[in-house]
């Protein structure tokens, strides 16, 4: 099947065998990863812009390398200022982009939706590397490429989402892609950093003991220190008390359980380190799967050749 | 002066208990008389047959612009759309720039709209000075140089101590005291309805109980200071029940909604792809509280429509969601959308419309108009019923285009608008 979508805004409007394309594609082409000269001409010829109005040093990267592998032509914008506050606004930025021919734009940016806004105006494909706390689909992706290595199958996995889910596009773009893929997802957390209306999506716990209890999969969500400020939780001391995963909590899930996390970790926070550098640990992989998944996003979207990608 | 006849139309006047088919005489800028084929003797005939001919309708919530941001929106502009969306009179919100909280920006405001509008202008003043909430204004002199009402509309009175201050001081002039009610530390950087459909946009919400948690203060304090207060743009289904049990207890609060949140939701930020011309405060709510809304004013516990126009320039909405101004037009649309989906719908009955536009908004304020008494201004929104046209944002009149009701086909659109016995509106593509 070819891939029917110009844009990448999102897990929510793909269809389960999209997104199953999207993992077997990078299934394939991560092999490239391990051979001696890590090049295919595949997207030779085609210019990708990544456009970065938040830091990210995982997802950026990461995308860049994919870019070269593949032999796109890119290149890092990392505009400072808020698109409102000064200079010129994200509309004439892109349309300015837009003006060079590029094939593709990557953003992130704070504002949930801002993609959806390229997505309208501009003739290049947009793929959304985080939009506020909206969605982050190549997260999304590159955590379920991960799943279905280790375990080999998404479908009737126990997931546990643990953390900050008021504030994360992770847990939204896993929660859409677990679901959709037929996996049982629980969110854990604070009743303060759960937002209304998730619990017609996906089940929902204030113990996160509950919520790791016979898990496959826990997935640890960072916590920025600022909600501490905005009144979210007390302290970090009692965070990690209550809602941090500790070895004591992992036993609680099944014996091959997998612990993600999306990076960066606070560590002593919502994450022990002895978890995060634990056995069961595969927050690294998931940063390998992160090219891979990539790569798959960028040839489906732009078309590749697939003699070249071989 | 000029006599005009308005021919045969259906006239609708809640404030006389009339629907009936009758001519309207109209001279020397009042109602000099309705009854049966009435002689036009040297009088100009509008032949109104087919069409409903109603009390002016009165806008008690518009944002006219003017001073300071006539990018957006001009009283020569705004009082155009308002005569061509069947408004005979509008009230403007005193959050220009400067503010209207001196008899001196009154006087400014009447004069320009005494020049260049076509429809009657009512300056609103400020209830505190730079509409800061800190010091109220001079409530005396602003109703002397032509203020009507005050309010400090776009921001709440966060002070309760200030609130209860403005309504004890306003009640020494009869004037009414209008809150835009929301609970500020609930609603911060917020840009849409708290809800499901927030959660999934991921964009920060404000809770509906946000609203009626003033509501319910502005309720206690009206009750506790014998004050006037009027709810600007109820959007919750608490705040219609905390005005309901209100006015239940005889305290002397009135309330409006706008037309956005009698037909659109939440749920419109998602089907639309955050476009920003669904973005206002406050925000569309829920259906559970849209309906209450509606039934809000159908039962009679919200007294008037209005539409809360708030003309913004493409720059200030082509952005990111949460960075875009909050506001939508509603002059040119408010009357056929309500034409449409309350009376076409069945829900409300025309000449209980026609209350909500015209008689009670008048009352509210204690206006002249909202009413085809004789003696009355001659200010006459007549109603074509059966026209159908689809909503086209490019044919506004306004100077802004930010509406989320572009390309709706609704059936039911003002035909003529007459303020003071001339015409200041007439639908140049009658059928």
């Amino acid at each position: 099947m070819s891939f029917p979508h110009r844009h990448l805004l999102g897990i929510e409007p793909l269809e389960p065998a999209e997104i199953h394309k999207i993992l077997d594609t990078a299934d394939a082409l991560r092999e490239i990863l391990d051979r001696p000269i890590k090049k295919v001409p595949a997207l030779r010829g085609k210019t990708v812009i990544n456009l970065f109005y938040e830091a990210s040093t995982r997802t950026r990267s990461s995308f860049e390398i994919a870019e070269r592998v593949l032999s796109a032509d890119s290149l890092s914008i990392a505009p400072a200022a808020s698109s409102v506050t000064k200079g010129e606004t994200l509309l004439d930025t892109a349309r300015n982009l837009e003006a060079m021919n590029p094939d593709m734009v990557i953003m992130r940016h704070a504002s949930s939706g801002a993609p959806h806004m390229l997505a309208r105006h501009c003739r290049f494909s947009v793929v959304n590397a985080g939009d506020g706390a909206h969605e982050h689909p190549t997260q999304a992706l590159l955590d379920a490429l991960t799943m279905r290595q280790k375990k080999g199958r998404l479908k009737g996995l126990r997931v546990a989402i643990v953390g900050d889910i008021l504030h994360s596009r992770v847990a939204r773009s896993n929660l859409w892609l677990l679901s959709k893929l037929g996996a049982e997802v629980v969110l854990a957390g604070p009743p303060t950093l759960i937002p209304p209306g998730i619990e017609r999506l996906a089940q929902v716990t204030h113990r996160i003991d509950e919520a790791v209890e016979g898990a496959d999969v826990v997935m640890m969500l960072r916590i920025q220190l600022e909600r501490m400020a905005g009144g979210f939780f007390p302290t970090t001391r009692e965070y990690h008390r209550r809602f941090g995963l500790t070895e004591e909590r992992v036993r609680r899930a099944k014996k091959d359980v997998l612990v993600m996390h999306p990076g960066p970790m606070n560590r002593g926070v919502e994450i022990a380190s002895e978890v995060a550098d634990g056995p069961y640990s595969v927050i690294l992989e998931q940063v390998t799967n992160g090219v891979a998944v990539r790569m798959a996003v960028l040839y489906l979207l732009l078309g590749g050749s697939a003699e070249a990608a071989s | 002066m000029s006599r005009l006849l308005l021919k045969g139309g259906r006239v609708v006047d809640p404030s006389q208990g009339i629907d009936a088919t009758l001519d309207v005489l109209l001279a020397d800028g009042k109602v000099e008389k309705l009854g049966a084929r009435l002689a036009a003797r040297g009088a100009l005939v509008i032949d109104a047959d087919g069409l409903a001919v109603c009390p002016g309708f009165i806008d008690i919530h518009t944002h006219l612009r003017e001073p300071g941001r006539e990018d957006k929106e001009t009283i020569a502009s705004g009082t155009r759309a308002a005569a061509a969306g069947g408004f005979t009179a509008v009230c403007a919100m005193p959050n220009t720039e400067p503010v209207n909280d001196t008899a001196g920006i009154t006087r400014a405001i009447v004069e320009k709209a005494r020049a260049e509008g076509v429809v009657r202008v009512y300056p609103i003043g400020a209830i505190t000075r730079g509409q800061k909430g800190e010091e109220l204004a001079e409530y005396g002199d602003l109703q002397e140089a032509g203020c009507v009402a005050v309010s400090d509309d776009g921001k709440p009175v966060a002070s309760a101590r200030m609130m209860r201050r403005a309504l004890e001081y306003a009640k020494a002039f009869g004037l009414v005291v209008i809150d835009h009610c929301e609970e500020e530390t609930l609603a911060e950087k917020t840009c849409m309805n708290e809800g499901p459909v927030a959660t999934l946009l991921g964009l920060r919400g404000a809770p509906a109980a946000g609203e009626a948690i003033m509501v319910e203060r502005d309720v206690l304090l009206a009750e506790l200071t014998g004050g006037r207060v009027h709810i600007a743009h109820l959007s919750a289904a608490a705040s219609v029940d905390a005005v309901r049990r209100g006015k239940a207890r005889g305290v002397r609060v009135t309330a409006e909604a706008t037309p956005h949140h009698l037909f659109l939701t939440d749920a419109v930020v998602r089907e639309t792809g955050y476009d920003t011309s669904t973005k206002m405060n406050p925000p569309l709510r829920s259906e559970t509280d849209r309906r209450a809304v509606v039934e809000g004013l159908r039962n009679g516990t919200i007294d008037c429509i209005a539409t809360d126009h708030a003309p913004h320039t493409v720059d200030d909405k082509n952005v990111e969601y949460d960075q875009a101004a909050f506001g939508i037009v509603g002059l040119e649309t408010a009357v056929p959308l309500c034409l449409d989906r309350l009376v076409g719908a069945g829900l409300v009955e025309l000449p209980q419309l026609v209350a909500l536009f015209s008689t009670n908004p008048a009352r509210v304020l204690g206006l002249p108009g909202g009413t085809l008494l004789p003696g009355s201004p001659a200010d006459v929104t007549l109603l074509d019923l059966a026209k159908r046209r689809t909503v086209d944002a490019a044919r506004f009149l306004s100077r802004s285009r930010n509406t989320p009701f572009g390309g709706f086909p609704l059936r039911g659109w003002p035909a003529l608008t007459i303020v003071a016995g001339r015409v200041a509106f007439q639908d140049g593509r009658r059928a």
